[in-house]
């Protein structure tokens, strides 16, 4: 199936519901690994929406991204409860055991806040890591 | 055959649960996955005829079995963690299998639905209001207001918006309804829909939490006949803090950019795609199905202080020995939550800070631990309860550096409608960076081309000056509690613990007091 079927496919399988937007959103940047200009112009006229005010929210939410990175992806809590717990002294090491190959980002809580500091690869949630534990993590990811 | 009970709450699960779990059934024995009972510190906690252990590590099972295990409790309910909690909106928390009708059915669930149908839209108002129950989302604002404003509006189509984007650091009560009693969550929003006459229901739920959304999706199939005629969908939001602000969480439900809207029109009347909405903190709408029970309003009324009415369920986080969910009635003093519940840092080393209610919450001096869970003696403190979250720091945190990153999250997560929150928060990051490096201008303003900017270098004190002046501007002028309420921790940080933004403490105090702050 070429990208236009697929993209067609989610956006039938959301059209009718109302606000129908993010849930098309969603479903694109979990199917292509983000949303690019050609689907921005696809959605846009399937919803009957300028592509800009498609871009406008593609570009204000942290989930979508406009370019695909084909790099696992670790995410780190860097808030308040985590800095409390002694997240920051691990970056240095973390940033280390990433290097090139692996994308480290921030996330801003993951609602695990007693237990940090605390990661995100993928649907699974890691808590209680320290500086071993995190670069285990990355160095598998 | 033992019967064992292990939480499938994300963080038992981001704990090791599902490991031991595994490995308590490869001895043969049945596991049930419950509810987490909120004393996280213990988690994964095994249950055994109301006996717990924990934390617990697949390599502790065989001594759990034959009973030798050193990670005993004891009873559960009769751990002081546990038997000191008033708990209402967590009632089922430990004792339910989460997504079981049966067991949320044995357990008094559906009861306050079913009454809500038979007495009616205008007594359910009338038991709500009654209740004392205010917004758990921060602002208290009274529910029964709100929903009877939705109930006057005229329009055939009204929505029920359940807020679940608890992007707050140090909060977590709403994950846990929704991963452990999702159907209480259920149940308030049918029983609002029932009060103010909406037959569709949205949750709008924070990408972040990846397990309340599974949770939810599959409650809300396995419940659909018994809610209806009233039907109810998750949304997913991505990953945008604002989005939890009401209005913006509606343009991002529409499928718009996360903006603010200015207030009036409220929501209650012109909301969810224009039409009235009421907006609710999850907190709040589980709250409902118990005030609902019979007695139930009265109860409710009868706990709290003042006008903050009914119980909190209050997150304990951060660098804390026994973090978790105490739930307890309105007026409890930091200083019990923190110390005697909390047992103080996990680290060992002294509380330096505490932060209450989340980013946009003020820090908290152990000096002012008597200060009782209020939402007026918050206010009067210029702090807040916000959701509920407390961040503990011990004495190695550079609160200069944690005012930095309020103004540093600020500027990352506004949603750059109006001026003093998108432009404030970064020309605040730069100040609190130059006064900690001790610059006097940065390298930009001494452009030839720069013409309004001074020509002399700044004192360290007229640093101070702009920040507490800018954190005025911000407070009154910003369109949403974002840019509003992003003061709170900066002002407070600089006020408690002077010495850590600059190597002249008086001449914060001075600059501070010069600005009236």
């Amino acid at each position: 199936m070429n990208k236009t079927q697929r993209l067609g496919e989610i956006i039938a399988e959301h059209q009718t519901r109302e606000g129908p937007l993010m849930p098309i959103l969603h479903d694109v940047q979990a199917e292509f690994g983000c949303v690019d200009a050609d689907s921005e112009i696809y959605i846009a006229e399937a919803l009957n929406l300028s592509r800009a005010d498609v871009h406008g929210v593609v570009s204000f939410y942290h989930d979508f991204h406009q370019t695909a990175d084909p790099r696992p992806e670790v995410q780190i809590c860097r808030a308040e409860s985590c800095k409390a717990r002694g997240v920051e002294a691990l970056m240095e090491d973390a940033q280390a055991a990433a290097g090139e190959r692996v994308r480290l980002s921030t996330v801003y809580c993951l609602g695990l806040c007693s237990v940090g500091p605390n990661a995100r690869i993928g649907d699974d949630l890691h808590a209680r890591l320290d500086a071993d534990r995190l670069k285990k993590l990355i160095e598998t990811a | 055959m033992t019967l064992i009970r292990i939480s499938d709450d994300a963080l038992a699960r981001a704990c090791g649960a599902d490991a031991l779990a595994a490995a308590f059934e490869k001895k043969g024995c049945e596991v049930h996955r419950v509810s987490s009972w909120g004393m996280q510190w213990l988690e994964p906690l095994v249950e055994i005829d109301g006996k717990g252990f924990g934390p617990a590590t697949p390599a502790d099972v065989d001594a759990i079995l034959d009973g030798s295990s050193d990670l005993a409790i004891g009873m559960i309910e009769d751990h002081p963690f546990i038997a000191s909690q008033q708990r209402l909106t967590f009632a089922r928390a430990g004792k339910t299998r989460p997504t079981s009708l049966e067991d949320y059915e044995a357990t008094g669930g559906w009861s306050g639905l079913k009454r809500a149908r038979n007495i009616g839209p205008e007594r359910i108002i009338e038991e709500v209001l009654h209740s004392g129950l205010r917004g758990r989302g921060g602002a208290g604002f009274p529910a029964g207001i709100k929903w009877r404003t939705v109930a006057g509006a005229a329009g055939p189509q009204k929505y029920i918006v359940a807020n679940a984007d608890e992007g707050d650091s140090a909060t977590f009560a709403d994950r846990m309804v929704m991963e452990g009693d999702p159907y209480a969550l259920i149940e308030g929003m049918a029983i609002a829909g029932e009060a103010v006459g909406a037959d569709q229901g949205y949750v709008y739920l924070r990408s972040e939490y990846p397990d309340a959304i599974a949770k939810m999706n599959r409650a809300l199939a396995l419940c659909a006949d018994i809610i209806a005629p009233f039907k109810c969908e998750v949304r997913v939001g991505a990953g945008a803090y604002v989005c939890g602000e009401e209005t913006s969480l509606l343009n991002s439900l529409e499928g718009k950019r996360g903006e603010v809207r200015a207030k009036p029109p409220l929501p209650a009347l012109e909301g969810l795609f224009g039409k009235p909405t009421v907006v609710n903190n999850i907190l709040t709408l589980a709250a409902v199905p118990h005030i609902l029970g019979e007695g139930g309003a009265n109860d409710y009324e009868s706990l709290g202080m003042g006008r903050s009415k009914g119980t909190m369920p209050i997150q304990l986080a951060g660098n804390i020995k026994h973090g978790g969910l105490y739930e307890t009635a309105f007026g409890i003093t930091l200083g019990e939550l923190v110390n005697d519940i909390g047992g103080g840092t996990q680290s060992g080393r002294p509380v330096k800070a505490v932060q209450v209610g989340g980013p946009l919450g003020a820090y908290l001096h152990p000096d002012q631990f008597d200060i009782k869970f209020d939402y007026e003696e918050y206010t009067a403190s210029e702090a807040l309860i916000g959701h509920g979250g407390i961040t503990v720091f011990d004495d190695t945190a550079d609160m200069g550096g944690m005012a930095r990153f309020a103004m540093e999250f600020c500027a990352a997560e506004s949603c750059g409608k109006c001026t003093p929150c998108r432009i404030g928060s970064v020309r605040g990051v730069e100040i609190i960076d130059r006064m900690r490096a001790g610059r006097q201008r940065d390298t930009l303003e001494q452009q030839p081309q720069m013409h309004n900017t001074p020509k002399q270098d700044r004192s360290a004190e007229d640093e101070i000056t702009l920040l507490a002046d800018l954190c005025d501007v911000m407070k009154s002028s910003s369109l949403c509690a974002l840019g509003g309420f992003t003061p709170y921790p900066v002002l407070s940080a600089m006020r408690h613990w002077p010495e850590d933004f600059s190597d002249n403490p008086q001449a914060v105090e001075t600059a501070l007091e010069r600005v009236g702050q």
